[in-house]
Formats: C-alpha cells, sequence, structure tokens
C-alpha cells in the first residue's frame, strides 16, 4: 500500500516538535476553544454574582441610614402613634371628604425603632441554636461514630433528609398545634425558639456528619491503637479536628433560623416595646416578622423601617459568623 | 515467561552478601533463638471481611525482643494479619477472625478480653504517619493521660523519654508545642513511634512504617528499630526485601491463593522461618521465587 494517497499526517509527523520554542505545536483551534470556555466560566460567576450583589447593595443603600444606635434600641412605634396614614390629613380627605380630621392637634411625630425586634431575634435565635446545635452534634456523633451503617442510624439519616426538606412554615404549623394548641400554653419567644430548632436541627445534624466523616480515619486508628475508647477518641480527636466545619456548619443553621418568617409568625405573637421583648414565656417578636408586618402594613414609617430592619438582621448573621470563626479558629493547632 | 528470567537465573548470588552480615548480627543478638520466650501464639488464624475469607491458615509463634517481618506481595493480607495482633480489626465493619492468637497463653479473642487493654500493652504505627493535629508534646502524651496521668511534671519526663526513645529529642525539644503536622515526613513518623512508646507497651506493631518515607529517614527508623528490640517485640509489614533482610530476626512470607472458581483471592502464610534461613535457602520454592525478585 501507499501512503502517498493519504492527506492526514502520520503519528511520527504529528509528533515533530519545532526546534524553535516560540513555536506552538498546539493548534489555533484550541486556543480559541479555551478562551470561549475561560469567557464561558467568568460570565457564569457575573451572572451568579448579580442578584448577591443587587440585593446586599440594595439593603445597604436603603438600610444603612435608617440603623442608627437609636433604632436599635428603641420602641417600636405601635399604631395610633403615626405610621398610619391617617395622620396625613389631605391625602385622607381626598377619598372620604367628610373625614373628621383634627388638623390642629400635635401629632407627635414618632421615630422608627426596631428594639424588640432585634432582642427577640437574638434571644429566639439564641435559644434555638442551644436547643437544636448540642443537639444536632450529638446525633451526628452517633451516626458517624456509632451508628454507622445499622437499621437505626440508616433510619435517622433518612428521616433528617427528610426533615430538611419540610417546609419551614410546617414547623411552624407543627409546634402551633403541638405547643399551643395542644398544651395550652401561650404564644412566646419559647414556641418561636422550639419552632426555630426543629427547622435547624436537620440542618445541624447533616452538616455536622459531613464534617466528622472528613476526619481522617487514620486519627481514629491511632487513637485506639493507644488504648482509647470511642467516646474518648470521639472528644479528644475527632471533634477537636471537625471543630471548624462544626462551627460553620451550626452558624449556617443559627443564620437560616434567624432569618426564618414562617415559623415565628404564628408562635411569637407580637411586642412593641423593648422591655417586653427580653422574655422566653411571653410574647416577644424577631426582625423578620417585623419586615413582613412593616410591609404588609403601609405605615408611612414602615418601608424605611423595613430596610432598617433588614440591614440589621444581615448584621447581626454576619457578625455572629465572624465571631464564630474567630473563635473555632482559636482551637486549631497548626 | 520473559526472556529476562533466563538471563537472571544465575543473579541470584547478590542476595547472600547482605545476609551473610545478617547471619553474624544475630548470631551475636541471640545465640539460641529456641530459648526465647514466645509472646504470640498464632494457630490458624482466619480473618473474614463480610463473609469473604481474606486471610487463611496463619500459624506464627513470636518471640520476645525480636523483630518479625511479614513480606509478601500486595493483597497478601500481611496488614490484615498485623491487624489482628491488636485487635485493630474490630474497628473495620464486617470483619471476622477465626482461629487463636494467644498473648501470654491468652487468647485474645477470647470473650472476656477488653481489646482497650489490648491495645495499651500492644502499640501500632501506621504506613502513613498519622499524628493528630495538636502540639508534639500533646501528641505523645495523649496516651498517658487516657492511663491516666495527669501531672505536668510526671507527664514532661514520660514525653521526653518517649521522643529520645524515638531519637527525635534534640530536633523537637525546642518547638514541644508546636504542631506534630508541621513536621517533615520522617520526623512525624518518628513521632507517631514516640507517641507508641510513651504507653510503654510490650509490643509494637509497624504497618509498613518507612514506605511514605526517604532512605535518609528510613534508615534512621531502622537503625531506631534495632535500639529499641532491647526492650520491646517488634512485629513489622514490609514491602522492602532488603528492609525485611536488614532488619528482622524472622520473616513469614504470604502470598495469594486464586481460587480457579470463583475468582477470590485469598492471602495464606506459606513460609515462616529464621530471616537468614528464609533469604539464603527458603524450603518453599515460592518464597524463593519471591525473595529473589522473580515475581511480586
Amino acid at each position: 500500500m501507499t501512503a502517498t494517497q493519504d492527506p492526514r499526517p502520520t503519528v511520527d509527523e504529528r509528533l515533530v516538535v519545532p526546534t524553535d520554542v516560540r513555536i506552538s505545536t498546539i493548534k489555533g483551534a484550541r486556543f480559541r476553544r479555551n478562551r470561549i470556555a475561560t469567557i464561558g466560566m467568568i460570565a457564569a460567576f457575573v451572572l451568579a454574582a448579580i442578584p448577591l450583589l443587587f440585593v446586599i447593595g440594595n439593603v445597604v443603600v436603603k438600610g444603612l441610614p435608617v440603623v442608627t444606635t437609636k433604632f436599635l434600641v428603641s420602641d417600636i412605634p405601635n399604631d395610633a402613634a403615626a405610621n398610619e396614614l391617617s395622620g396625613d390629613c389631605e391625602t385622607l380627605r381626598k377619598y372620604d371628604p367628610t373625614a373628621e380630621c383634627d388638623d390642629d392637634a400635635v401629632v407627635e411625630e414618632a421615630q422608627p425603632g426596631m428594639g424588640p425586634a432585634v432582642v427577640g431575634t437574638l434571644v429566639t435565635t439564641g435559644l434555638a441554636a442551644l436547643l437544636a446545635i448540642p443537639l444536632g452534634i450529638l446525633a451526628a456523633i452517633y451516626l458517624n461514630e456509632y451508628g454507622k451503617q445499622t437499621r437505626l442510624a440508616r433510619f435517622i439519616r433518612f428521616m433528617t433528609d427528610v426533615m430538611t426538606g419540610v417546609p419551614s412554615i410546617v414547623m411552624g404549623i407543627f409546634i402551633y398545634q403541638l405547643w399551643i394548641v395542644k398544651f395550652g400554653n401561650s404564644r412566646s419567644a419559647l414556641a418561636a425558639a422550639l419552632a426555630l430548632a426543629c427547622l435547624m436541627l436537620p440542618i445541624v445534624v447533616r452538616s455536622s456528619e459531613e464534617m466528622l466523616k472528613l476526619v481522617p480515619n487514620t486519627l481514629r486508628e491511632a487513637s485506639a491503637g493507644l488504648g482509647s475508647r470511642t467516646w474518648k477518641t470521639t472528644l479528644k480527636v475527632v471533634l477537636p479536628a471537625a471543630l471548624p466545619g462544626l462551627v460553620s456548619g451550626s452558624m449556617l443553621a443559627v443564620a437560616r433560623a434567624a432569618g426564618e418568617t414562617a415559623p415565628v409568625l404564628f408562635t411569637i405573637g407580637a411586642v412593641y416595646a423593648v422591655r417586653d421583648a427580653a422574655t422566653l414565656s411571653g410574647q416577644s417578636t424577631t426582625l423578620s416578622v417585623q419586615i413582613y408586618n412593616m410591609i404588609t402594613n403601609g405605615g408611612k414609617l414602615s418601608p424605611q423601617m423595613a430596610w432598617g430592619a433588614a440591614f440589621t438582621l444581615i448584621a447581626i448573621v454576619l457578625i455572629l459568623t465572624t465571631i464564630a470563626r474567630t473563635v473555632s479558629a482559636r482551637f486549631v493547632a497548626r | 515467561m520473559l526472556p529476562m528470567t533466563d538471563e537472571e537465573t544465575p543473579v541470584p548470588q547478590p542476595a547472600p552478601t547482605p545476609l551473610s552480615d545478617l547471619a553474624t548480627e544475630t548470631a551475636e543478638v541471640h545465640p539460641a533463638p529456641a530459648t526465647s520466650t514466645t509472646v504470640f501464639d498464632v494457630k490458624e488464624l482466619s480473618v473474614l471481611y463480610s463473609g469473604f475469607r481474606a486471610v487463611k491458615d496463619v500459624d506464627i509463634k513470636i518471640a520476645k525482643h525480636e523483630i518479625t517481618a511479614f513480606i509478601g506481595p500486595s493483597g497478601c493480607g500481611k496488614t490484615t494479619v498485623l491487624r489482628c495482633f491488636n485487635r485493630m480489626n474490630d474497628l473495620i465493619e464486617g470483619a471476622v477472625v477465626e482461629g487463636t492468637l494467644d498473648y501470654h497463653g491468652v487468647n485474645l479473642y477470647g470473650k472476656d478480653v477488653n481489646p482497650v487493654e489490648v491495645r495499651r500493652r500492644i502499640g501500632m504505627v501506621f504506613q502513613k504517619p498519622n499524628p493528630f493535629p495538636k502540639s508534639i508534646f500533646e501528641n505523645v502524651a495523649y496516651g498517658p493521660r487516657l492511663a491516666g496521668i495527669k501531672k505536668k511534671g510526671e507527664l514532661d519526663g514520660i514525653v521526653e523519654k518517649a521522643l529520645r526513645g524515638a531519637a527525635i529529642w534534640d530536633e523537637v525539644k525546642d518547638r514541644l508545642h508546636k504542631s506534630g503536622l508541621g513536621l517533615s515526613g520522617g520526623q512525624q513518623q518518628r513521632l507517631c513511634i514516640a507517641r507508641a512508646l510513651a504507653v510503654n507497651p510490650e509490643v509494637i506493631l509497624m504497618d509498613e512504617p518507612c514506605s511514605a518515607l526517604d532512605p535518609i529517614a528510613t534508615g534512621r527508623i531502622e537503625d531506631l528499630m534495632e535500639e529499641i528490640k532491647q526492650d520491646y517485640t517488634i512485629i513489622i509489614v514490609t514491602h522492602n526485601m532488603q528492609q525485611a533482610a536488614r532488619v528482622s530476626d524472622r520473616c513469614a512470607f504470604f502470598t495469594t491463593e486464586v481460587n480457579s472458581e470463583s475468582d477470590l483471592r485469598t492471602g495464606t502464610l506459606v513460609e515462616f522461618d529464621a530471616t537468614e534461613k528464609m533469604f539464603s535457602n527458603p524450603s518453599d520454592k515460592r518464597t524463593e521465587n519471591y525473595v529473589t525478585g522473580r515475581f511480586g
């Protein structure tokens, strides 16, 4: 057979390397494909980042001017005190000329305030974290260090996955039915914390289990080889090694809980004064619930107070996460 | 098979050279191996993983203050057998051990044996250095702390003794409270040996302790083994036959048997004898093929 007819270069020809290193053996098409893929990936990232930047930017621009120390500590202005449009006589008369309106009445101008919501958010989220995080980490320890692939462990793992997918309002209904309707308790910060804890628990369990899985088995074997019992290995070796991950996972759950509205909405009640909000057994309120209230009640001050509350909420979550990361970093041996 | 085999037939000469050294050495240290006390007496040991027989029919006697080497091709069950000696296989799900493994006359797989106590007396050094993500001091003090030693003074003494024993004290004495992960691979492995020594075990099991190390670090670990065998009984698994020839007093050769029907591979013990004999005049053809490099 003669190879003269074959237009394609032979393997040997294709493997010839030019002696001049400035000449590439890589074909132009490959450069183009590389360029297109690179641009595509950057574009995808930018596209993904746009909504995030827009949201954060919007909240900062509209919320930051509202948030002052006074805003964070003062009472939420209640109905009569000018958060209603009724204070605005002109507007009112436009629709109802007979409306009685005392133009001369000195209406004390209300100041925006979110004090009770800040306190309530910290109290309910904190309590929910206290309930859910230890329980969740203990459950994860059971799953990863003891239960492994036993039937019970697999069942718990499956139920946890199911619970992760349950809409948050269902958690609220569950606690409302059980705690308030069935047991006859009143709406309270405690009830809201219970609902939030139900929401956090599966997140903490699953993220903690993943983090424990990442601890290399060689460490467990080294510890066992020195005559350590499983619980001691877990306490002294596995947990310290997994600590940063456990903290991140828990903080993710805390952040999620702090921002939840649905489970809190019908379990927490309402409160307007800061001094009433610092309670477990009594009614309270949270920032997310207030954002919802402000947007739906149509008061004059409502929009700026909603933006202020949103900004405060983001700031609280950010600060908590930063503190938790810094603290856990201290415990990691380098 | 390969044409190389023909050429290699006269080559087995290189092997005896290091062995002659070893022979004199063995003769000095252990003039009469027969009189040494038996630490482990293994009879008809089999290990099953989830019903699959990974290793079968292992009969070995481990003598006190000797280094016993397990050699053989990959997958022949050396490590599996080694991990029986301190019941480390208990940690693997589905692992079942059959037969008897007597430690000073007590079957380690007896019903009333506490594996935690077994592991306190029989330490282990692993293939990859695995220091805890803690300080060097805390790494070594971990075992003694488990044993209930809490006083700082006592711990200091134990840690220094263990680190000296593992020939790493001079390198780390100024950085005891820095992380063990900051050490080089060879140092980390010696730290792991120190950690094992700190609980004062009778036996140390070493699972390919040098496979992740460079020749210099390997040399140090081998020297170290020679030193500490005065006080400890050592069992080492190694892929490196020169290493087995250099350091061990006795040698066990394992290989894999392939079941022609099910194509399952089961490890088994072929030969167990003095290292000198294993490398110069093995009684089994398979051992000879392996130690001369014609197989595996």
